[in-house]
């Protein structure tokens, strides 16, 4: 060991990040290495990397929120967002890169909920990166088989005349749930609206709690 | 379900199947994982290989994967895979790093190279 770790600071100088103590495993030895030859190769670099994962921690389900909240009061938008999502959402400056963003709209007599069966598919350029129960085997495949109980587990008791429709997503297109705007709502300004949206709720596994 | 449906049926197509109930652990991703993360991005977006070619290989990892390496783990393992398919990393260039990052350190920490 050239250095010393018990002062907690990395080689450059920096205090090491608490996921960095542990034991190094046979994969991240694989990323470490990849990742150095791909710099070394000339095919990134690590200012890339590195803006890259910045891009990555900026995006937050607060970013759909926004989404939300502008469909809320604004029906031309509503409208140009539900017949095209990825254009919709760069109007409020959201990138979509490759992705076909299709949104879902929750009413009195639908309520729309998300999955990705095959794999882990998720609206990422608006929410961020996916909770972990969001790629478990339980929630990929029961969500489309008794969406109702599912929807129990996490504490969403529907109404039985409500029609649950369940979206499963792709590689190529990600589906946003329109949560329905909460009675009690009027008059609240954008940003306020915004709060009530949580990830959950465009995920579709949640509704806004204007309380 | 028709037979002829569950006779084509790869293990990854999980939907309808019965699982148990949801667990709902989160856990805020080590910048390891986010590093994989970014490199899948970076090599799709230079064209090296598509979403679908970091699926093809997940899914012939085969099931027991899926239960025995975290998400992150088999995401570097089909990215790696898929840049040694596409030409832009060797073998033996990925052995030999990898057997020099090993002797860096026993932590994360230690052998991470510069990446900060």
């Amino acid at each position: 060991m050239p250095h010393d770790h018990h002062d907690h600071l990395s080689p450059s100088g920096h205090p090491y990040r608490p996921d960095n103590d542990e034991a190094l495993s046979y994969w991240q030895t694989m990323e470490i290495a990849v990742r150095e030859l791909l710099v070394e190769n000339g095919i990134t670099t690590l200012a890339e990397i590195n803006e890259q994962i910045e891009a990555m921690d900026r995006r937050s389900p607060a970013d759909g929120a926004k989404v939300v909240a502008r469909a809320w009061v604004d029906p031309a938008f509503k409208a140009r967002l539900l017949a095209d999502g990825s254009a919709a959402m760069k109007e409020l400056g959201f990138e979509p890169d490759f992705m076909k963003l299709v949104v879902v709209e929750n009413t009195d007599e639908v309520h729309n909920v998300v999955v990705c069966t095959l794999c882990s598919c998720y609206p990422r350029n608006l929410l961020g990166l996916p909770p972990d129960w969001y790629k478990t085997r339980a929630y990929r495949s029961r969500t489309v088989k008794e969406p109702r109980t599912v929807l129990s587990e996490f504490g969403l008791e529907l109404a039985h005349d409500l029609r649950v429709q369940v979206h499963d997503s792709t590689a190529d297109m990600r589906y946003l749930v329109l949560p329905r705007r909460p009675d009690g709502t009027e008059g609240w300004p954008e940003e306020k609206l915004a709060q009530i949206v949580t990830r959950d709720c465009m995920i579709g596994v949640a509704v806004p709690n204007p309380a | 379900m028709s037979n002829a449906r569950e006779a084509g049926r790869r293990w990854h197509d999980m939907g309808g199947k019965d699982a148990e109930a949801i667990a709902h652990g989160e856990h805020d991703f080590a910048l390891w994982e986010k590093r994989v993360d970014a490199l899948l991005r970076i090599a799709t977006a230079r064209g090296f290989f598509t979403v679908d070619g970091l699926r093809r290989v997940l899914e012939d990892m085969g099931e027991d994967t899926f239960e025995t390496m975290t998400y992150y783990e088999r995401w570097i393992a089909s990215v790696t895979e898929n840049l040694i398919e596409a030409g832009v990393i060797s073998v033996d260039e990925l052995n030999a790093r990898m057997t020099e990052v090993e002797a860096r350190g026993p932590t994360y920490g230690d052998a991470q190279g510069a990446g900060e």
